[in-house]
């Protein structure tokens, strides 16, 4: 091993700070990672681990602090620099290009060239195949990228960046839709490239793989650095009291709520290639948690239950009536309400007001002669922003000003507006900083407590968990394990997650 | 997930269709079975055979259409200037751009021409064309460099410049006009001369086809092109260089059409102020029924050339084959509506394919 306290480390980053408009993504984050050793990386969901790989990647540009590499600083204004400079970074969800095959996706851009600067197809198959045969996989190169399940689009990454031959190697998350064989597989890779000499930053959720792979861990909480480990002086829990830093139940405060009759009943929903034989089932009064890794067909589920989506074959009733599928209109009379993963794209109009946001989906309801004045719409929104505290001082502020956590309170009064018995969350607290977190927490919670049944879908473990009555674990579009409340521990939950239905019987 | 670490049990017996192999597992066909399945899926040949079919269809009613020198001259000669603007407004639509303004273009550069020879009479052939391509080029960077640098639609630019190029041209032009006197006779011999049968501006065309065909399919920087349409985002994070490609594009664009212009100039000998009107659409066209997906990452520029020959055969073809001109126009937007239905049935299938091979994995 090459690793020695003498030599500069391969990254160093001190203080580095990032912000997105009034989103502070990361205050304070710090990094050494030495060459021959695997860096892992941890931290909730928010705590600005992406963010971090991203001003590494060059992606974003840090607005402070330092950004070393092998000693000497470092600026990145693009992904091409960082790429020159022998980083190469996985990242979470894939980005292929699917019209392409699988090879010109792994050689793009320094493909191999033959004789009159030609690409030198034959080459590249051969050397995708032997990439593919080391990686012990089997992918035909000439396939086209689309269509790939995740686990094989991040075997095309992970192949990729070691054909780059890079010197520094960031995994954001790439087990996370691997199975254990796949994972075994990537491991061997990721040690044979330490043994090189190679430095690696690994980040995952699961403490199983940091503690079998990793030597050094560093846990981040906030936006901020917390603390840099050596493996074999600390242990799983001290690492999570690192991560937490607070109690959970304080920031998931589930009241307890009377659980009445089925509103949503969802019966062998399928769609080739997404989700298959989907029964679920949530009342009134309940949080039922959708839980699954990136990729696991959740927020497709949800679409295609909301009617967004279209879905082969199954039914979706809303209190014992059917739900016509493939048609958002019929979905939501029949009392059902959508907040998407992306409220900026999807659930909120980013350049109107308040107002004309919450009066958008009921103007029917408060139109006469079928006009609308901005009179009408005040009248109509004005309790439903009093109601769950959107600070906003006047409802005709723009959306697109408000901090996260306003935002989305706004796309929750839009909804409630229309008076649903059924509210579909996808991802409710993300990108919102955790001050915020706790009040939109709140307020599903008193909703539920109100008889709204709830239908919430997070990748956000303590959330799931904490907010939950029952949780279904996804695995490849399929239902793994329901666990109620009592449980529902990580270990259960990532179990499933991870885990198809064949391997748990 | 399992079909990327077990031997399919049936790798070895199954006789799946050729097609289905092509998509999911190419390399278990043989080298001849795989290219001979890409030729014959390919959608260049389905529309070659179109354009063959109309053909023959025309030269049965009147042998002339294709069998007198007049009819073999046209059927080589008429869509050559479309096919420079086709292959310019595929390499663009490839990236998932579109480029508008061509016509215009190539109606300034047609004026700069003949304006050119009024000016400097004694001016050689080749200069004036140097002189168009580089005007082109200038059009075709501004309009990059909006598209590139402004994060503006390329529609919204290039339907901008579309207005200004042609209004550069009107108030220059003026009420004038380049008659084929105004031209010298070498420079009008270009546009009628041929050489073994095949004219010169039909083998320009060609020349130009096949260097960016090539280009495009063995060239890194051809490929980047393909990766920017397939997904914008993904090349940024590739690190490709995709502001400069897609500038380059819109210089090729502008290049081609600016040389297009100085062809057709050559070609009628007569330049007025609606040169090239409209005829930005039939590039896109031409492009689109040639199988260039609209939304960019995949077709060829053979593809687009012989859309091209197939519009402007059709043009003549109809009205020999007795039918109406409302009718004529219908054929060609049935034509266009067909392609885009096609690709949209294809893709769907294909993904539908893809998908289901997954879970049977």
């Amino acid at each position: 091993m090459i690793a020695s306290n003498t030599a500069a480390p391969v990254l160093e980053l001190r203080d580095v700070s990032k912000s997105f408009g009034p989103v502070v993504a990361l205050r304070s984050g710090s990094l050494r990672v030495d060459a021959g050793s695997i860096h892992a990386l941890v931290g909730e969901n928010g705590a600005g681990k992406s963010t971090l790989v991203k001003v590494v990647a060059g992606v974003h540009r840090r607005d402070t602090g330092t950004f070393e590499l092998g000693g000497e600083p470092v600026d990145f204004s693009s992904t091409a620099e960082s790429k020159q400079a022998g980083i190469a970074v996985i990242y979470q969800e894939p980005t292929l290009f699917p019209d392409l095959s699988v090879t010109e996706n792994i050689f793009m851009g320094r493909q191999l060239l033959s004789r009159g600067r030609r690409i030198d197809r034959q080459a590249m198959y051969a050397e995708a195949e032997g990439l593919f045969t080391r990686l012990g996989v089997r992918i035909d190169p000439r396939r086209p990228a689309e269509g790939l399940s995740i686990a094989d689009q991040q075997i095309i990454e992970i192949a990729k960046a070691i054909s780059l031959d890079a010197r520094l190697l960031v995994m954001d998350e790439p087990t996370a839709a691997l199975s254990g064989v796949e994972v075994e597989r990537l491991f061997a890779v990721a040690r044979s490239l330490r043994d090189e000499g190679r430095a690696l930053v690994f980040i995952s959720h699961r403490f199983d793989e940091v503690f079998a792979l990793a030597d050094t861990v560093t846990v981040m909480r906030d936006g901020a650095y917390i603390d840099t480990r050596r493996i074999d002086e600390t242990s799983p829990s001290e690492l999570v009291s690192l991560m937490v830093g607070r109690d959970v139940d304080d920031l998931f405060p589930k009241v307890p709520a009377e659980i009445g009759a089925p509103v949503l009943q969802v019966r062998g929903l399928n769609r080739a290639g997404v989700f298959h034989d989907i029964d679920l089932e949530v009342r009134a009064g309940e949080i039922v948690g959708l839980a699954g890794l990136v990729g696991a067909g959740r927020s497709e589920i949800a679409r295609a239950v909301f009617g967004v989506d279209r879905y082969d074959s199954g039914s979706v009733s809303v209190a014992g009536k059917p739900v016509k599928g493939h048609d958002p209109r019929s979905a939501i009379r029949a009392g059902m309400a959508f907040i998407p993963e992306d409220r900026r794209k999807q659930g909120l109009v980013i350049d109107s007001s308040v107002t004309r946001n919450v009066a958008g989906v009921i103007r029917r309801g408060i139109a006469k002669a079928g006009l609308l004045t901005s009179a009408m719409e005040h009248r109509a929104a004005g309790p439903w922003a009093a109601t769950l505290e959107v600070k906003t001082s006047a409802l005709d502020m723009t959306a697109a000003t408000m901090s996260g956590g306003n935002q989305q309170k706004v796309v929750i009064a839009k909804w409630l507006a229309t008076g649903p018995k059924l509210l579909i969350i996808d991802e409710p607290t993300r990108g919102i900083d955790v001050g915020t977190k706790a009040e939109v927490h709140r307020l599903l919670s008193e909703l539920a407590g109100q008889g709204l049944a709830i239908l919430m879908i997070s990748s956000e473990l303590p959330e799931v968990l904490g907010m939950a009555d029952r949780v279904l674990v996804l695995c490849e579009g399929r239902i793994t394990a329901e666990l109620d409340r009592a449980d529902a521990t990580p270990e259960a939950v990532m179990h499933a997650a991870t885990h198809h239905l064949e391997a748990a019987r | 997930m399992s079909h990327t670490d077990i031997e399919r049990p049936d790798a070895e017996s199954s006789e799946v269709s050729a097609s289905e192999a092509l998509l999911v597992e190419p390399s278990r066909l043989s080298p001849t079975r795989r290219v001979l399945t890409t030729v014959l899926r390919s959608r260049e040949l389905s529309i070659f055979l179109v354009l063959v079919a109309v053909v023959v269809l025309a030269t049965a009613k009147n042998e002339s259409f294709l069998f007198s020198s007049d009819g073999w001259r046209n059927f080589l000669l008429n869509p050559s200037i479309l096919v420079l603007l086709a292959v310019g407004q595929g390499v663009v639509i490839i990236t998932r751009n579109v480029d508008l303004s061509v016509g215009s273009v190539m109606a300034l550069t047609a004026y700069l021409t003949g304006r050119l020879f009024i000016e400097q009479p004694g001016l050689p052939v080749v200069v004036v064309l140097a002189a168009c391509l580089l005007l082109g080029a200038v059009l075709g960077l501004v309009n990059g460099a909006l598209v590139a640098y402004g994060n503006v639609p390329a529609l919204v630019i290039t339907l901008g410049t579309l207005y200004i190029y042609r209004g550069i041209m009107l108030t220059w032009a003026g009420s004038d006009r380049i008659n084929a006197g105004d031209l010298p006779r070498e420079f009008l011999r270009l546009g009628t001369r041929a050489v073994l049968g095949v004219p010169i501006l039909t083998i320009i065309a060609l020349v130009v086809l096949a260097a960016v065909g090539y280009y495009l399919h063995t060239a890194r920087g051809g490929r980047e092109l393909y990766a920017i349409g397939s997904d914008p985002d993904a090349a940024v994070l590739y690190g490709l260089a995709v502001r400069r490609r897609v500038l380059a594009a819109f210089v090729l664009s502008g290049a081609l059409a600016g040389l297009a212009g100085a062809l057709y100039t050559a070609r009628y000998g007569t330049v007025s102020s609606s040169v090239g009107n409209g005829i930005e659409l039939q590039a896109v066209a031409a492009a689109v029924i040639g199988g260039i997906a609209i939304f960019g990452g995949s077709g060829t520029v053979w593809g687009a050339a012989i859309g091209a020959f197939l519009l402007v055969t059709i043009n003549r073809a109809l009205p020999s084959l007795g039918i109406e001109d409302f009718w004529q126009r219908a054929v060609v937007g049935a034509l266009i509506l067909g392609a885009i239905v096609l690709d949209r049935v294809l893709a769907a299938r294909q993904a539908r394919r893809l998908a289901e091979s997954r879970d049977h994995a």
